[in-house]
């Protein structure tokens, strides 16, 4: 059957758009119920210690406060610390909300005041008067790496890269060397929906959950297993995600104490975050690359050794991919890589948007960069000549690598050949010019996942799928995808997301949702189709009634045979003919592990970037970036442009401005506020351009999608760096590039 | 957030009478600080008196030969567009400009900028020691986070930093400060409104128990002011950010020689920071750039830095030097162009 492709590939308005700048879309904390109760955390002020006593006495006497919960009167939930593993903790001990006195991190939340309204919570929380015994506390990742170790146990889908050769010996031999530290500040996700659950309590003590989560089914089975309920008594309903980053991807703490309030006082009970406590869970975790290169004259490599060192908590083993991307991008005979943590006294760092890769790609570019001066070789060139053609880390072909391709498209658009080689040697007023580049990739993920396809009796077709929609669009996307399946128009198509009583998925995370999603939309809605054709062939007299599946096509609401429009059926009727009130069908979309088996598949993206340096202020402007991306077929350019501008841009906040500053004395962070936690402004950000390149895919899903939610940010920093170097002559290793260390460098 | 109760005072005898009734009442009007405060638990009112109903503070007066006396409930967005403003004092224009985002400039209003306090991550953070909010818990930011702190006028107990760009310009423009207290009415020079921290950090200021700012004036003197100015503010990101340094200079030139300059320093003390010596090194002399690196040197002498902020040190004179520039020249600093020229 032909392939009707009306609004595959075409720009498309978001579908939930208007629901959102009206206010219509409701978020987790904006649900409510009847005599909702609120609670509010308090959070501890040491870093490491016990606590010596509570007092809660004075919350108490506030009027309108029904119970303080703390580790002394909290009701029991499970006593294995493994049921307090969800579907994407890392190896360890997860973190128990009110468990027992001990203090892991500064912030931990150490009480709830649960109250009639919020106001009266929040009054009452400040009255709790916590004494602690504290103990020495260590946060510093200079310090803590002494003790870095590499984790025991790997986190899932965790692969380490296999070395080859002998790294050392051929950096030795070398003509061009180079050698450095790249580090990474701490970062907070900071969406702008801080995070909240809603606890409903149903009649007979089942719970409607609405909760600020990148996947309702992580939540259900996780507060299954705390709190022993079926997971048939726990339904979760999450529509709409504020942004989410990676910060939504495991349940957090105020779920864990909405869900215990609830269940203990019987009534339903919301707990927001303040912004504040946004900086008292996951974050980026601060990682140091020790990058060793080594090439020829002509700058082929023929060393290359990626080590990174990253903080993770005292309970869990965070981990995330650093140090692989610098092999798949490119080939050296001898190569060796490093991935190690180190205990500090935080909340366990997590996946942040394409978690890992942007900092080891900010070390590897930049050495590459490096390398590009140190061999007088232009930098775009320098990685055209060490371009790996398949994936040596893990000795696979590529599915398909339009890399080339961004390095054209990007360069050609940028204006790269007009670029003069060295540096401080561009220059308008008093700004110096930088023109910089990197590459990037991020592995195109696919993950089982299924859905359902409804036709109901008025014609209208209803795709759904448990994933969340945390702004990227999925909502759009897949009413595309079932309308071009159906041959409706996308306003006869609605998206259901986020519902535990949808078909399965996994979390919205990795950019797999696109492809997998995307999927299992397109199959569920292939089956319907089959189902609607034997429903139309049973009508008396279908005109249909010898067609073969081949031989139909699905369009404008009706099933026709291919060669003769004039033998159709309304889908509307078909439905009716069918006795039943609508005709569903699911369908489960699973990688095919052959193609797995054989084949690397992953995005690509090439950054150039202009920035304009005032030396004698130290103040950096990015006054222009093109973003080249290759991502297999595109579903909706508009909403992927969003993406992978929205990438660029928080590249651009790591280059230039985030971190979460932490005083070591007190092991806090301290910049816990949107005024002094700084991401672009608006002021900040001038024109990106996104290219998308044309890359045809036939392995890395069936619709031939990639995903493109991480790749924006990947290369970004590092191009930066680059363009900064080449403006000044000044080399900054260490994100954010702040005024203090373009004046340092300076001096 | 603590309970309070809550008064609206229409007159400014209400508003005097109110803060003798309740010493810990504190006034709100645009609250853009003060509500955070309060949500932080810093500060803890048992009575907020509002006065944005008092008629008398809303408005901007004519005065003689130019000169403007601005109602303390005047927003900072409807000051930095006044014509009259703009005509004759752009440099306090051009600083409101530069100050948080157009939302919070409509809501914050003239007295509340200049009352606001510190941006010190400490002094917000409840959890945490600041002798600002808790006289003689001490100051963590010394051995701590100190890179956005003080590096002039410094004292052992604190070493926080006034935050508001409006107020560099008001000190440069050498504006006077009109209170109400119980004993009547008296009018402090700019200069003596600010304080510097000493042993005393939780005072920002002189004005006294149970007194209301009403209104600040800009002295007609200061119009001569309008060709040679400049705001310049230095920051981490180019909009919505404190200044790590700011710089207000205004310039009254006759032909290539500068008769009479103030200047003014942000970000980098407890108050906005003017050296009358430093003004005088100008005063009948020709503007060129050796004169401003000495102006730079004289207005910076005895700075002090820490482990995070001992680059503002060389970032304010180059800030100052690049001021000086854009005043003599008659190129202002835009707000609306980031690019600094």
């Amino acid at each position: 059957m032909l392939r009707n492709e009306r609004n595959f590939g075409s720009p498309r308005d978001r579908v939930d758009g208007r629901a959102k700048v009206t206010g219509a879309a409701q978020y987790a904390a904006e649900f409510n119920a009847p005599d909702l109760l609120h609670g509010y955390v308090v959070s501890s002020t040491i870093a490491k210690g016990r606590i010596t006593s509570i007092d809660t006495q004075k919350a108490l006497d506030v009027p309108g406060v029904l119970k303080v919960f703390t580790h002394d009167n909290r009701p029991a939930t499970a006593w294995f610390s493994s049921s307090y593993q969800d579907e994407v903790a890392p190896p360890g001990t997860p973190f128990r909300p009110l468990y027992d006195e001990q203090i892991y991190y500064s912030g931990q939340p150490i009480a709830l005041v649960v109250a009639e309204s919020f106001d009266v919570a929040r009054y009452a929380a400040s009255l709790v008067e916590a004494t602690y015994e504290a103990g020495a506390h260590e946060t510093d990742l200079k310090l803590a790496r002494a003790a870095a170790y590499v984790p025991p146990k790997k986190r899932q889908g965790m692969k380490p890269p296999a070395s080859k050769g002998d790294a050392m010996a051929a950096y030795a031999k070398a003509p061009l060397r180079i050698a450095n530290d790249y580090s990474i500040a701490n970062e907070h996700h900071n969406p702008m929906e801080p995070h909240a659950s809603t606890v409903i309590f149903e009649a007979g003590g089942k719970l409607t959950i609405h909760d600020k989560i990148q996947g309702v089914m992580n939540t259900q089975s996780y507060v299954s297993g705390v709190f022993g309920l079926p997971a048939s008594d726990i339904h979760v309903v999450s529509p709409f995600v504020g942004g989410g980053f990676g910060s939504g991807l495991r349940p957090q703490y105020q779920l864990f104490l909405a869900v215990m309030a609830a269940l203990d006082l019987k009534r339903s009970v919301r707990v927001e975050m303040t912004r504040d406590q946004m900086f008292t869970f996951t974050h980026r975790p601060e990682t140091i690359n020790t990058v060793l290169l080594g090439a020829d004259k002509t700058g082929r490599l023929s060393a290359l050794r990626h080590q990174a060192v990253a903080v993770t908590s005292r309970f869990e083993d965070y981990q995330e991919v650093v140090v692989n991307w610098s092999g798949i991008l490119y080939d050296a005979e001898n190569k060796q890589f490093d991935y190690r943590i180190a205990k500090v006294d935080t909340y366990t760092p997590g996946d942040m948007r394409a978690p890992g890769a942007p900092l080891g790609t900010f070390a590897i570019e930049s050495a590459m960069d490096e390398l590009a001066y140190a061999g007088n070789i232009d930098p775009l060139e320098l990685r055209l000549r060490n371009y790996s053609t398949r994936d040596e880390t893990t000795n696979k072909e590529f599915t398909s690598k339009e890399l080339r391709a961004c390095f054209q498209l990007g360069a050609e658009k940028f204006g790269w050949s007009r670029r003069s080689p060295a540096p401080r040697s561009m220059r308008e007023g008093r700004e110096l010019i930088g023109w910089g580049m990197a590459s990037g990739c991020w592995e195109a993920q696919f993950s089982k996942t299924s859905a359902k396809a409804v036709l109901t009796s008025d014609g209208r077709l209803e795709v759904g799928t448990a994933t969340a929609d945390i702004g990227t669009g999925t909502y759009t996307i897949l009413t595309q995808i079932g309308a071009d399946a159906l041959g409706l128009d996308m306003e006869q198509v609605t998206a259901k997301l986020a519902d535990t009583t949808l078909p399965k998925s996994p979390v919205e995370g990795g950019s797999w949702t696109a492809a997998s999603a995307g999927t299992a939309v397109q199959m569920a809605c292939e089956a319907l189709k089959k189902t609607l054709l034997q429903e139309a062939q049973k009508i008396e007299g279908s005109p249909l009634a010898d067609a073969k599946y081949e031989d139909v096509v699905f369009a404008n609401g009706r099933i026709a045979m291919a060669d003769d429009a004039g033998r159709s059926l309304d889908l509307s009727d078909v439905v009716r003919h069918s006795g039943q009130s609508e005709i569903e069908e699911q369908a489960t979309a699973q990688p095919d592990s052959k193609v797995q088996a054989q084949y690397a598949a992953y995005t690509h993206s090439a950054v150039f970037v202009e920035v304009r340096v005032d030396e004698q202020l130290g103040l950096v402007r990015i006054p222009r970036i093109v973003n080249a991306v290759a991502a297999g077929r595109i579903i909706n350019p508009k909403t992927a442009r969003s993406q992978v501008t929205g990438g660029t841009v928080w590249g651009i906040g790591m280059a230039l401005h985030e971190e979460s500053l932490t005083d070591h004395n007190l092991g806090r962070f301290m910049n816990h506020n949107l005024a002094e936690y700084h991401v672009p402004a608006n002021a900040d950000i001038y024109d990106i351009d996104v290219i998308f390149v044309p890359e045809e895919d036939d392995k890395v899903s069936p619709i031939g999608v990639k995903g493109l939610g991480e790749i924006g940010i990947v290369a970004t920093p590092a191009a930066i760096a680059n363009a900064i170097f080449h403006a000044t002559g000044k080399r900054i290793r260490e994100l954010p590039i702040t005024i203090d260390k373009v004046l340092r460098e300076a001096a | 957030m603590n309970r309070f109760s809550y008064l609206r005072a229409s007159d400014v005898g209400e508003v005097v009478s109110a803060l003798k009734d309740a010493p810990a009442a504190k006034i709100i009007a645009g609250g853009t600080n003060l509500v955070d405060l309060m949500k932080y638990n810093v500060e803890r009112p048992e009575r907020l008196i509002d006065i944005t109903h008092v008629e008398a503070l809303q408005e901007i007066i004519e005065g003689e030969n130019g000169s403007l006396r601005i109602g303390a409930l005047v927003s900072n967005s409807a000051l930095a567009y006044d014509a009259r403003v703009t005509e004759r004092f752009p440099l306090l224009s051009s600083a409101l400009l530069a100050g948080a985002t157009p939302q919070l400039r409509n809501a914050a209003t003239v007295g509340g900028n200049i009352n606001q306090r510190t941006r010190c991550y400490y002094f917000y953070d409840a959890g945490t020691p600041c002798n600002k909010r808790e006289p003689g818990t001490g100051c963590p930011a010394k051995t701590g986070l100190n890179r956005i702190h003080a590096i002039l006028g410094q004292s052992e107990a604190c070493i926080a930093t006034h935050p508001s760009d409006m107020c560099v310009a008001m000190a440069a423009l050498e504006a006077v400060v009109h209170v109400t207290g119980p004993d009547g009415e008296r009018d402090i020079p700019f200069a003596d409104y600010h304080r510097l921290p000493g042993d005393t950090p939780q005072k920002d200021n002189t004005l006294l128990d149970g007194e209301v700012v009403t209104g600040i004036t800009l002295p007609a003197s200061s119009t001569q002011f309008s060709a040679n100015y400049t705001y310049l503010k230095l920051r981490d990101r180019l909009s919505y950010a404190f200044a790590l340094v700011s710089v207000a200079v205004a310039l009254e030139k006759e032909g290539d020689t500068v008769k009479r300059a103030r200047i003014a320093l942000g970000g980098v003390a407890h108050k906005p920071w003017r050296r009358a010596e430093a003004e005088a090194l100008f005063e009948g002399k020709a503007a060129d750039s050796g004169l401003f690196a000495r102006v730079a040197d004289a207005l910076i002498d005895g700075a002090r830095g820490y482990e995070h902020n001992a680059f503002k040190i060389r970032m304010a004179r180059e800030a100052i030097i690049r001021a000086l520039e854009q005043a003599s020249a008659g190129t202002p600093q835009s707000n609306i162009d980031k690019h600094i020229v």
